[in-house]
């Protein structure tokens, strides 16, 4: 295999608009075009498209479908009506997370897994590993057949709109349908990583091209612009939206993570579960708390947070909000320091500096 | 193009520097900005902190990353670009003007020998 960084099919594309590639869990990235604050304004204002065709994409069909995803997620899948979409997570016995997903029930016996780009390999072994050996399900990784394209932002739905016939203001929130889009068979769903309205559209590799270039023509008059990883993460931070290896990774499960609410407890049993059980009677013995900087200074991954000159924790994520104006972050913290309008110190450089916590999400919306 | 004034000296860390009278001005250059991307942060040494000529005299911060600014020459910091504090973008707008970061005194001008002139430093940049 070596060290080849993998490309999505819209490489080419992204060199030709001058994005700046970095190296993503793998995958050669764009990580900004114009510039992340702007791409970031774009999203919040007007309208942003991302590839994020690095993502992998796990198909399940058969009758056995659904009980197979409730054994290796926490979520329910039965729950969900056709089209309806959840988010979830598959666990290790520990508690820990293998990856953080979102399934969508495509037809009665068939589901689409969406997973973490940096974790595909890892992912598709754990499900081989745990599929049963006899029964009826077909489990296909199909990330290599996948390109996945992420139009966001309070412009999306006019813009999208007029690619398709589809009645895009029916598609409610993490919901999923079929269409064309841009005279492509596209399937097209209400879900995004930004907290603003928008749309993935998930279309053949060879279609990505077209698809792209038609989204970025129809979207020029209303400001939409080509997005990054970098403005992806800024958006996804302010809406309080976890990242693996942030938030969430091997060693932080679920509850830990103040994600308890996508836990199914009435489903009696699931890989996790038992640890999980643990967890919730015990108490985690640390949490995510969100921060907002008071002093001067940018949190930044693996900073050590204090509480009156004693470690307490570490900051999982930091950045400079573009919508906020403040500089934010996430961390994990000794249980009794997670409560809002806490103070702590974010050791920046060698130098503790003021921080305090508040109330995820730092955006929300206006609606 | 990156901008590259033929009057300044050149670091090969990208940082600039001005002589004004007995005192100098530093900052980071056109490409180096360019690089950086948004710069949303710049933190200088306190004033009257000595300098080492191309040891750290602070941090400039992109949304991505921070990465150490190194002194053009040796010395001692005089004071921060205030502006910096709520527009760090004049360092994107304007990189050898409003944008400068660190104004300080020179203590050997004789280190101006080991910087780049304009024309070294684009012979750098073209690698």
């Amino acid at each position: 295999m070596g060290n080849q960084l993998k490309r999505t099919p819209l490489f080419e594309a992204h060199k030709a608009l001058d994005a700046r590639v970095v190296d993503f869990g793998g995958w050669e990235m764009p990580v900004q075009y114009s510039g992340i604050l702007a791409e970031h304004q774009a999203v919040r204002t007007h309208a942003g498209l991302f590839d994020v065709s690095h993502m992998g994409e796990f198909e399940f069909i058969g009758r056995d479908a659904a009980d197979f995803l409730n054994r290796i997620t926490i979520n329910e899948v039965k729950r969900l009506a056709l089209g309806q979409a959840e988010y979830s997570m598959m666990l290790y016995p520990s508690g820990g997370v293998v990856d953080d997903l979102i399934i969508y029930r495509v037809d009665d016996e068939h589901f689409l897994m969406v997973v973490n780009a940096g974790n595909i390999d890892k992912d598709w072994a754990w499900v081989e590993e745990h599929l049963p050996k006899s029964g009826d399900l077909s489990a296909v990784n199909r990330s290599d057949r996948q390109a996945l394209l992420a139009i966001q932002g309070p412009r999306a739905v006019s813009i999208l709109g007029r690619l398709t016939d589809l009645d895009l203001g029916a598609l409610r929130y993490y919901h999923i349908t079929q269409g064309g889009v841009a005279g492509l068979a596209a399937r097209v769903a209400r879900t995004g990583y930004t907290g603003e309205v928008g749309f993935e559209v998930f279309v053949p590799p060879e279609q990505a091209l077209a698809l792209w270039e038609a989204m970025l023509t129809e979207g020029e008059a209303e400001g939409l612009l080509p997005c990054g990883l970098g403005a992806r993460d800024t958006l996804r931070l302010e809406a309080g939206m976890p990242l693996y290896g942030h938030e969430l990774h091997e060693n932080i499960d679920p509850l830990s993570a103040g994600l308890g609410r996508y836990v199914a407890w009435e489903k009696p049993e699931f890989i996790g579960r038992d640890a999980l059980a643990r967890i919730r009677d015990e108490g985690p013995h640390q949490k995510l708390v969100a921060f907002e900087m008071v002093g001067r200074g940018i949190a930044r991954q693996h900073y050590e947070i204090q509480r009156d000159g004693e470690r307490v924790g570490e900051v999982a994520s930091g950045t400079f909000s573009p919508t906020l104006k403040k500089n934010i972050g996430t961390g994990y913290v000794h249980s009794e320091f997670a409560v809002p309008d806490t103070r702590l110190d974010v050791v920046v450089r060698g130098r503790p500096v003021e921080a305090r916590t508040v109330r995820l999400p730092f955006y929300k919306r206006p609606r | 193009m990156s901008n590259i004034p033929s009057d300044l000296r050149y670091t090969t860390e990208h940082e600039w520097v001005r002589l004004e009278g007995d005192e100098a001005v530093a900052g980071i250059t056109d490409y180096a900005q360019s690089e950086l991307g948004d710069v949303v942060y710049v933190e200088v040494f306190e004033p009257g902190t000595p300098l080492t000529q191309f040891k750290p005299f602070g941090v400039v911060e992109s949304v991505k990353a921070a990465s150490d600014l190194f002194s053009p020459l040796s010395g001692e910091v005089l004071a921060f670009n205030q502006a910096l504090e709520d527009t760090p973008e004049l360092v994107n707008d304007d990189p050898y003007g409003e944008g400068w970061m660190m104004r300080f005194k020179p203590s050997d001008l004789a280190e101006l020998d080991n910087l780049l002139t304009a024309e070294g430093y684009e012979k750098m940049l073209a690698g």
